[in-house]
C-alpha cells in the first residue's frame, strides 16, 4: 500500500500544480476514438474487446491488473492474500471485501449482492455469456456480510484471482439488471446499453456501432475525480482515419488498435500534436503445424485425426523451416515499434518468457545442412525435397489481412530456398475464426499443412493458455470440434508437467515450470514462433496520465487523466 | 391510372416475400459465424453456447418464420404502442401495450432492436447522402441542358472533361484528398463527422454545415457527374426531332423551344433515372461513410456483414429491397404522367 499511496500523494501533487486540475469536471471533454465501434456496453454479452473497452469507463472489477500485470485492488479493500488470510490455506477459496461507503452512480450503496448476483447473471443456465470461463472453476459465491463475499472452487487454485478481476469481469448492479437473468439478458436493451456503474464516468446516450456520450460520476469515489467533465467515445472508420484524427487534424484525445505499417504511423506522427504508444501483452503471431495428415483424400473425418502428419513432425524438417525465417525482416515489415522478435510460444509476462532459443538471425545455409544431413534431399530435382518419397509440399493458410499476406509472400520465398514448395491461402476473418461446424475452412479445423494467426490470454497467469496444448484439447469431429490445441500437439511428457502446474502455488516454481513448458512446445514442433506483438495506441499531446495497460483494459485509468494546457 | 399503381403495388408483396427468402437462404448458407470476432481466449463450449443462445441451433426455416413473424407482426405492433404512447397524433387514444411479451427482430452484434439501430443511423444518412444527391442532381440538370444546348461549344468540352474526371475518381481517393486539403493543411472543417450533433441555434447549424460539406461534396461529384451525362444525352436525343425544327421553324425562340418543348420530353427518360437512383441514398454511401466516420446505413451494413449479424444483414436488405421496389413502381407512375401516349396495359 506503500507503494500505492505515494503514487496517488505524487498524482496530488501533479493536480495541485496545474491551476484547473484541481476539481471534478474542470477539464472540459474527452474525446476517444475506438474505430471497432462497441455494439452493447454489458462486457458479459460483448463480442469483443472494443465492447469491454467502453464499459470499463463505468463498470469496474473488484480488482484488476496494473500496468505492470500486478494485482491491484479497485472495488476491493485490498487483495485477498495467504499473508492476509483472505486466500484459504488450501487454495479452496478467496474472500473478497468491499471498500467501504462505496456507491453506486444512481446513489445507492454497492454491497456484496451485488457482486454475487454479477456471478448469478453470467453463470444463468440460459444465459449467453461470454465470460463464463472467468466462473469455470467456481463452485459457490456467498454472501458473508454486507461488503464481504466467499467464493469457493471446485479445485484448489493456485491463482485465484481470476473470478471478478480484470475489466471484462465487472461487477453489475443487481437493482438494474436483477429482470435481465438468463434467457432475458439480450432483451433488456437500457439495461445493457446504460450500466449504472461506479466508475469515472456514466452514460449519457449510447448508440451501438456509432458512438457514446457520458458524463462524469457526481458519485465516484474520489472527490476530485475524473479532471474531465463529459466523454464522447466515437466508432467507425478505420484504423487509419482513427490515427489520422489524432495525429494529425487533432480532433479526438485517445484511440486504441490502431495497428497500421509501421512507416504510415511514423508519417502521421511527424505533426507532433500527438504520440504513438506501444504495449507488449501475451498476443504472439505464429505458425502453428498441423500434428495430423490432413490429405483431402482422407475424408472429412479422417483429416484431423490420423497422426501424424507426413512430414513435419520430423524435427529436420520444422527446424530448419523456423531457422529459414528471417524475423526482424517480419517485424520491420508488419509491425515496426509494436512488434518484437521471439523464439517463445509463451512470450509475456517477462517472468515466463524462457531465455532457452535464439533465432533472430536468418539460416538459410544452416537449414539446408540440417535437411542434408538428415537425408531429406531433393532426390528427383525438381527442387522440392522429398521425405521418403513424399515431397515437401505444404499448404499455408491463414486469414484476409494486409500484413498476413505480406509475411505469407516472404516465408514462401524463404521456404523455397530451402527447398520446400508453399501454396498460399486466405480465408476471410469471419470465417476462419468462426466455428461454423459446415465450413472446411476454419481455424480449427485445420485442413491445411500450416497455418498462421495470432492469440493471447487474459490476465497474467498463463495456466490457461498452457492447457492450448494438452492432448484432450485436440479439436476432432468426435468432440465436434470444442477443443483449443488446434495443432493437436500431443505429448505425454507435457500433459505429465501440466499437471504439476495445476497443483503448484508458488508464483517462482510456477514460472519455472512455465518455461519448461513453452520449451517444450516449441522443441518438439507444436509451433514457430514469429512476432510478439504489441498493442498500439495513441494519445493527443495534450492529454496527461495516460499509462498504457496491457493486462487489462486501457482506459483502467480513464480517472486519473487530465488535460495539459 | 390508379389502377394501374394499385396493380404493381399488390404485386409487389410476393416479390417481396421471394427476395426476403432468397436473401435468407443466401445469408444462411454463406459460411461466417457471428462468434468469430470474440477474442480467442474465450473456449469453443462457451462459443457454442453462445452460438444456441442466438437460435442457431434451429432449422433454417424455423430461423426464417421466426423472423418473418417479427418483422410483420411484432415490429408493426411496436409501432402502433409507440403511436399510441407518445405521438402527437395519436396520443389521446388510450396507451396499447400490443407488443410487450413479443421478441422483436434483435441485432446479434448489439442485442438492440434492428429497428432502433436502424433508425438511429438514418438521420445522418439522409443528411449526407440525400443532401449530396439533391445537390448533385440540382446541378446535374442546368449543367446537362446547357451542354446539350451548345453541343461541341467550350462548355459542353469543359463539363465533359469535368464530369469524366468525376466518374473517373473514386470516393476512396477524393475523400481522404478532401481531408488532407481542408481539414489537415487548411484546418477548416473537421474530417470526423459527429452524429450527436443536434442543431439547436446557430452555431450548431454552423457546425453541422461545415461537418456535411466534405462528405456531401465527395458524393455530390459522383451524381452530379453520372446524372449530368444522362440529361445532356436526353436532351441531344429530344433536340434533333422533327417537332424541334417544326416548333424552330414556327419562329419560337430559343428559350420556348427548350422550356415548351424540349423540357417535357427530356424529362421523362430524367425522372426515371432519378426515381432510381433514390434507393442509393438509403443503402448509404459506404466508402464515403467510412472515409469520414459518419457511420449511417452503408457503414450499419458492412459491419453487420463482418460479423455476420444475420437478423440485422436479413432486416436491412429487406427494406433496400422495399425501397426498390417502391421507387419503380413510382417512376413507372411518373412515367405514364408525364407521357399519357404510354396506356394502361
Amino acid at each position: 500500500m506503500g507503494f500505492k499511496s505515494s503514487l496517488a500523494a505524487l498524482s496530488t501533487l501533479m493536480v495541485l500544480s496545474g491551476p484547473a486540475f484541481a476539481e471534478r469536471g474542470a477539464d472540459g471533454e474527452l474525446r476517444i476514438i475506438y474505430w471497432q465501434a462497441p455494439t452493447t456496453l454489458n462486457p458479459y454479452l460483448s463480442s469483443g474487446s472494443k465492447d469491454i473497452e467502453a464499459a470499463a469507463l463505468t463498470l469496474e472489477p473488484l480488482a484488476r491488473y496494473d500496468a505492470d500485470g500486478a494485482v491491484v485492488a479497485w472495488l476491493a479493500d485490498e487483495v485477498p492474500t495467504l499473508e492476509n488470510g483472505g486466500v484459504s490455506d488450501d487454495l479452496m477459496s478467496i474472500t473478497w471485501t468491499l471498500k467501504e461507503g462505496l456507491i453506486w452512480s444512481d446513489g445507492s450503496a454497492v454491497t456484496s449482492e451485488d457482486v454475487k448476483f454479477t456471478y448469478d447473471y453470467c453463470t444463468h443456465p440460459d444465459a449467453g455469456c461470454a465470460h463464463i470461463t472467468k466462473f469455470q472453476s467456481v463452485s459457490t459465491v456467498e454472501v458473508t456480510g454486507p461488503r464481504s463475499v466467499i467464493v469457493t472452487f471446485k479445485t484448489p487454485q493456485p491463482n485465484p484471482y481470476v473470478p471478478f478481476v480484470g475489466g471484462e469481469n465487472a461487477i453489475l448492479q443487481k437493482a438494474q439488471f436483477g429482470a435481465c437473468l438468463g434467457a432475458a439478458a439480450p432483451t433488456c436493451t437500457a439495461e445493457n446499453f446504460g450500466p449504472i456503474g461506479t466508475g469515472p464516468f456514466v452514460v449519457e446516450e449510447f448508440r451501438p456501432g456509432d458512438v457514446m456520450t457520458m458524463v462524469a460520476n457526481d458519485n465516484y469515489r474520489e472527490a476530485d475525480k475524473p479532471a474531465f467533465a463529459t466523454v464522447m467515445f466515437k466508432g467507425g472508420g478505420d484504423a487509419f482515419s482513427a490515427a489520422q484524427a489524432i495525429l494529425k487534424t487533432g480532433e479526438f484525445d485517445y484511440g486504441m488498435n490502431l495497428q497500421l505499417a509501421p512507416d504510415v504511423m511514423a508519417g502521421l506522427a511527424e505533426g507532433g500534436i500527438g504520440k504513438p504508444i506501444a504495449g507488449f501483452g501475451p498476443l504472439l503471431e505464429r505458425i502453428m503445424l498441423n500434428h495430423t495428415n490432413p490429405d483431402p483424400a482422407l475424408g472429412p473425418d479422417e483429416r484431423a485425426v490420423v497422426r501424424p502428419h507426413p512430414f513435419l513432425q520430423e524435427p529436420a524438417v520444422f527446424k530448419a523451416m523456423s531457422m529459414a525465417i528471417d524475423r526482424p525482416a517480419l517485424v520491420a515489415q508488419g509491425y515496426g515499434p509494436s512488434g518484437k522478435v521471439t523464439c517463445n510460444w509463451l512470450a509475456a509476462p517477462p517472468a515466463v518468457d524462457s531465455d532457452t532459443f535464439a533465432c533472430d538471425t536468418q539460416d538459410i545455409a544452416g537449414a539446408n545442412a540440417l535437411l542434408d544431413k538428415a537425408g531429406i534431399v531433393d532426390s528427383d530435382g525438381d527442387g522440392i525435397r522429398e521425405k521418403a518419397g513424399t515431397p515437401l509440399r505444404i499448404l499455408f493458410q491463414t486469414s484476409n489481412s494486409a500484413v498476413r499476406q505480406d509475411f505469407q509472400a516472404l516465408i514462401k520465398s524463404w521456404w523455397r530456398e530451402i527447398g520446400i514448395e508453399t501454396e498460399l491461402r486466405d480465408i476471410p476473418a469471419s470465417v476462419y475464426f468462426g466455428s461454423d461446424l459446415s465450413s472446411p475452412d476454419s481455424m480449427v479445423k485445420f485442413y491445411a499443412d500450416v497455418e498462421m494467426y495470432a492469440s493471447d490470454f487474459s490476465g497474467t497467469d498463463p495456466q490457461s493458455y498452457l492447457a492450448r496444448a494438452l492432448c484432450d484439447k485436440a479439436p476432432t469431429p468426435d468432440n465436434q470440434w470444442q477443443g483449443e490445441n488446434v495443432s493437436r500437439f500431443c505429448m505425454p511428457e507435457y500433459d505429465a508437467l501440466f499437471e504439476t502446474l495445476t497443483q503448484t502455488a508458488d508464483p517462482a516454481k510456477r514460472a519455472q515450470i512455465a518455461k519448461k513448458l513453452n520449451d517444450m512446445a516449441v522443441e518438439n514442433g507444436m509451433l514457430i514462433p514469429l512476432v510478439h506483438r504489441g498493442r498500439q495506441s495513441a494519445h493527443a499531446l495534450s492529454l496527461g496520465g495516460v499509462n498504457l495497460n496491457v493486462w487489462d483494459t486501457e482506459l483502467w485509468n480513464a480517472a486519473d487523466w487530465y488535460r495539459i494546457d | 391510372m390508379i389502377g394501374f399503381a394499385v396493380r404493381r403495388i399488390v404485386m409487389a408483396f410476393p416479390t417481396l416475400l421471394a427476395i426476403s427468402f432468397v436473401v435468407f437462404m443466401v445469408l444462411h448458407l454463406a459460411p461466417g459465424d457471428p462468434m468469430a470476432q470474440l477474442p480467442m481466449s474465450v473456449p469453443p463450449d462457451v462459443r457454442q453456447r453462445l452460438r444456441d443462445a442466438l437460435g442457431l441451433d434451429q432449422p433454417a426455416l424455423v430461423q426464417y418464420g421466426k423472423w418473418l413473424v417479427q418483422l410483420f407482426w411484432v415490429e408493426p405492433l411496436v409501432v402502433i404502442d409507440g403511436w399510441t404512447q407518445n405521438s402527437a397524433l395519436l396520443g389521446w387514444l388510450p396507451d396499447t401495450h400490443f407488443s410487450d411479451g413479443y421478441q422483436r427482430v434483435i441485432s446479434w452484434q448489439s442485442k438492440a432492436p434492428a429497428m432502433q439501430v436502424i433508425a438511429q443511423r438514418l438521420p445522418q444518412t439522409l443528411h449526407v447522402v440525400g443532401g449530396a444527391y439533391v445537390i448533385g442532381s440540382l446541378l446535374a440538370l442546368p449543367i446537362g441542358f446547357y451542354a446539350a444546348y451548345r453541343q461541341f461549344g467550350l462548355f459542353d468540352r469543359v463539363s465533359t472533361f469535368g464530369t469524366m474526371l468525376g466518374l473517373a475518381l473514386p470516393p476512396f481517393f477524393t475523400g481522404p484528398l478532401m481531408i488532407l486539403i481542408f481539414s489537415i493543411w487548411l484546418g477548416w472543417v473537421p474530417a470526423v463527422y459527429d452524429t450527436t450533433l443536434s442543431v439547436t441555434g446557430w452555431d450548431s447549424l454552423k457546425a453541422q454545415l461545415a461537418q456535411m460539406v466534405l462528405p456531401v461534396l465527395v458524393l455530390s461529384v459522383q451524381t452530379t457527374a453520372q446524372i449530368s451525362r444522362y440529361v445532356r444525352v436526353a436532351v441531344l436525343d429530344q433536340l434533333r426531332l422533327d417537332f424541334v425544327r417544326t416548333a424552330r421553324a414556327k419562329g419560337a425562340g430559343d428559350l420556348r423551344v427548350l422550356t415548351g418543348h424540349v423540357l417535357r420530353n427530356a424529362m421523362i427518360p430524367i425522372v426515371t433515372v432519378l426515381a432510381l437512383g433514390v434507393p442509393s441514398v438509403f443503402g448509404g454511401a459506404i466508402i464515403t461513410e467510412n472515409v469520414f466516420l459518419v457511420n449511417g446505413i452503408g457503414h450499419l451494413l458492412v459491419s453487420a456483414l463482418q460479423a455476420s449479424d444475420l437478423p440485422l444483414v436479413l432486416t436491412l436488405t429487406f427494406l433496400f429491397a422495399v425501397i426498390i421496389v417502391s421507387c419503380n413502381i413510382v417512376a413507372d407512375v411518373l412515367y405514364r404522367m408525364l407521357d399519357p401516349r404510354i396506356a394502361d396495359a
